[in-house]
């Protein structure tokens, strides 16, 4: 699709463009490791959040910190980190996550050179009201942790101006996954899984207005001959592998909609605005579609899988997860039979850094969708 | 096991630590109370092995483990049989076995002691891992019972107010759901009293393990990996202050008569990570074979590690501290600075690092662990690939040649 060129080139090398960025603007280019990083002070700060979604090539030097049993995304963010792939980067910053990254922040600190490094811990519960202090107090540590290492005040109208921002592409999100919904033939998985990357990395004000751009003239398109594939859903963690599009789309379905870490989970819930600019953004990431690392209930991602799954009228959904991924990997039994109470048949599909074996991957989708 | 065909060593049963035989009554006792509550009306809840046991206590609260379940499962060589029960369920076997096998016993009831008793209601707390978070969400869905997370922000760098502050709150909300869920008041000066107990056992249980910087230690890690279950299941009650007391003068007697655990100990090593629950035997014969004793280790002392953030004369508050710095809630390189002290005081020669495919967050990290220790000690150190539970992750021709291997360098 021509509109998504540019984010497809993004996608295609978001570390050129990082680069670039850095050049043109002088500003600090900061990695994150999780869609829990505070991404509105980062953008209040002046400075590009880069997300870092696994590594570019085969593993050497991580192997020396790191055991065969950490995730790819661990392993090769660590290698890239030691490989001076990075070298662009200003800081990094880790919020809490999982085990891996959680350990992957103290070998990060210890040997790769990539600036500053600054850890949020944020509260692993988000139901309480005592987690919701916790997690509006952590913001406002990690605020002045970053006005030190970017030495620059974040002012409550940057914040307001970061938030303007950020909840414009929350918005312009929703509207390309609703028409993604609604008229699937609209733009191919490939494209919106590009956008979604790109929304990770580039300039997001630049970001915000090619994506109103995109979602504007795609929603004026006249209704597409519309498309025949079965309707599948994308749930799970970290996915930066476009294949996994085209090969559903050859094996005759259609991505519907995705809660994926790499997808719609970073993008959903918006910010209040009016009250403290703080509370308001802890507030948004007490509510917003929960990672599997995180609790806010026993049964909240299942109950929000079976319901995006009925809205997007899927008829089938696939998991995908990184091998060693132990939240996933937790969750992923109570999900596939709250789905099987629902008669919404599901296929996992566990990946290592690259589809195992193509041929493999693609027998077993198509035989889930003959299945449908 | 008395074998008529085998004639008893004198100089072994010499060697043998007699509490042995105590310790198994008192947990035999433990786990028939704890399974018989139906006429006692007693509560019981899980909690996990890093978890506040001591507000459980002062209610009258029996707590279970399904951690050190789990290690009894290992021991019992029952760990491959229920981890394989969990994948059939669809649990991924990269998971730690202890979850996979609790997970899988309580759907069965299996296990060497035919599963743990149904609990009321289950309490997690995050020090240890983020798995447990997730394993306790699976059986609070499968018991249908209420769940208590004590959320204990981890510490790459630094113990932050905000964090004390989240953890002190969080500990009124356990009392508040002990006292809904118990149906009565919550008595604090009981609570203190407990946490006088705990702190005095946890003393002792230091004080066990530091007996072990003689030469010869009179006990070794793998002692130390047994006599463990009471500090971490009992923890707060007399039973484990007098029965620490005892295995203390044990130890002193054995040192003052100098009876080595380590017939003729020669190579003082330290172990890091959980043991591996159905090899310990092989493993501590294997090194003993070398005359290396495993003097010391970074996981039993775990449940004493923070005495020094504990308060006796406000035990409740200190908690907050005392809950959320331990070994493994903080920086991997705090960890290596206590490896270090740990090398100096039990005069260790070597490292034996447990790569435990189980559990993350005390395996990653080793590597610089490793590193850290040989570049400041200069000491040698193996890295072992295994599991605590799974066997299938156990590679005895393959440890044994490292094991050979390390103790020639050791030897050189
Ligand atoms: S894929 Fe899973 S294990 Fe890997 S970093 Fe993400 S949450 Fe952690
Ligand atoms: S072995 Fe590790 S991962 Fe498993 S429960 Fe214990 S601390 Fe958690």
């Amino acid at each position: 699709m021509q509109h998504s060129k540019q984010f497809q080139d993004i996608f295609a090398d978001p570390k050129a463009y990082a680069r670039r960025w850095k050049e043109k603007t002088g500003g600090k280019v900061i990695g994150t490791l999780c869609s829990y990083a505070p991404e509105e002070l980062i953008l209040a700060g002046g400075a590009l959040g880069f997300r870092i979604v696994g590594g570019s090539g085969s593993i050497s030097k991580a192997d020396a910190h790191l055991q065969s049993y950490s995730c790819s995304l661990v392993r090769g963010a660590l290698e890239d980190a030691l490989n001076e792939q990075l070298d662009f980067l200003g800081g990094a910053i880790f919020p809490h996550t999982c085990d891996s990254i959680q350990r992957l922040s103290d070998i990060w600190r210890m040997n790769a050179e990539t600036g500053f490094h600054l850890d949020v811990v944020l509260p692993v519960k988000l139901n309480t009201q005592s987690a919701r202090n916790y997690m509006a107090a952590v913001m406002r540590k990690a605020r002045t942790d970053l006005e030190a290492v970017l030495d620059k005040i974040i002012t409550d109208d940057d914040l307001q101006k970061a938030i303007g921002t950020y909840n414009g592409i929350r918005s312009a999100m929703k509207r390309l996954y609703t028409l993604r919904r609604d008229r699937p033939g609209t733009i191919d998985g490939s494209d919106v899984h590009a956008i979604v990357r790109a929304s990770m990395v580039m300039d997001r004000n630049d970001f915000l207005n090619s994506l109103t751009q995109v979602v504007e003239s795609l929603e004026q398109q006249p209704e597409p001959e519309s498309k025949t594939g079965k309707r599948i859903f994308f749930s799970g963690g970290v996915c930066n592998l476009p294949d996994v599009y085209s090969v559903i789309e050859s094996a005759g379905g259609t991505v519907v909609g995705d809660d994926l870490c790499t997808g719609f989970r970073g993008l959903t819930g918006l910010i209040d605005i009016g009250g403290d600019p703080m509370d308001a953004i802890a507030d948004r990431y007490a509510r917003r579609a929960i990672c599997p690392a995180k609790h806010s209930g026993i049964t909240r991602r299942g109950d929000d899988l079976v319901r995006l799954a009925k809205e997007t009228r899927a008829q089938g959904v696939i998991f995908l997860f990184l091998k060693f991924c132990d939240p996933h990997a937790f969750d992923y039994p109570y999900l596939k039979s709250m789905l099987d109470a629902e008669g919404i048949p599901s296929l996992l599909l566990e990946l290592e850094e690259q589809i195992p074996s193509e041929g493999q991957f693609r027998t077993r989708c198509e035989a889930f969708m003959e299945m449908l | 096991m008395n074998n008529p065909d085998k004639p008893i060593d004198p100089e072994r049963e010499k060697r043998k630590i007699k509490s042995v035989k105590r310790m198994k009554d008192i947990m035999t006792h433990y786990y028939i109370d704890a399974k018989t509550t139906d006429q006692t009306g007693k509560k019981v809840a899980w909690i996990t092995s890093g978890g506040p046991v001591e507000p459980l206590i002062a209610m009258d609260v029996i707590p279970v483990y399904p951690e050190n379940h789990g290690a009894m499962i290992g021991a019992a060589k029952m760990g491959v049989d229920l981890c394989e029960k969990a994948e059939e369920m669809g649990y991924s076997s990269d998971l730690c076995s202890y979850a996979r096998a609790d997970i899988a016993c309580a759907t069965v009831n299996g296990g060497p002691i035919g599963g743990l008793p149904r609990p009321d209601m289950l309490v997690c707390c995050n020090n240890i891992c983020g798995t447990v978070l997730k394993w306790y969400e699976v059986q609070a869905r499968y018991f249908k019972v209420p769940l208590f997370i004590l959320d204990t922000p981890f510490n790459h760098t630094e113990y932050t107010k905000e964090a004390y502050a989240y953890v002190r709150a969080q500990l009124n909300e356990y009392i508040a759901f002990l006292e809904t869920h118990c149906r009565k008041q919550f008595d604090f000066d009981r609570l203190a009293e407990v946490g006088r107990l705990s702190m005095a056992g946890q003393r002792l249980w230091q004080q066990v393990l530091d007996t072990a910087v003689h030469r010869p230690a009179p006990m070794s890690a793998f002692d130390a990996f047994f006599h463990l279950a009471l500090i971490v299941t009992l923890r707060g009650t007399r039973t484990v202050v007098d029965y620490y007391t005892e295995l203390l003068d044990e130890m002193k007697t054995r040192v003052a008569t100098g009876i080595a655990v380590v017939p003729g100990e020669k190579y003082r090593l330290l172990w890091d990570n959980l043991p591996v629950w159905f090899r310990t035997r092989w493993l501590s014969d294997k090194f003993a074979a070398h005359a290396a004793c495993l003097v010391a280790d970074t996981y039993t002392s775990s449940w004493c590690g923070t005495l020094k953030y504990l308060d006796e004369n406000d035990f409740f508050g200190s908690m907050a501290e005392g809950y959320s710095r331990v070994y493994i809630n903080i920086g991997t390189d705090q960890m290596a600075g206590m490896v270090m002290d740990m090398v100096d005081k039990y005069s260790a020669d070597g490292l034996v690092i447990h790569s435990n495919r189980s559990c993350k967050p005390y395996s990653l990290g080793q590597y610089d662990i490793q590193r850290i220790v040989q570049e400041k000690r200069g000491i040698p150190s193996l890295v072992i690939e295994a599991d605590m539970t799974d066997a299938r992750n156990f590679s005895e021709s393959q440890i044994d040649t490292r094991i050979d291997a390390f103790m020639e360098v050791l030897k050189s």
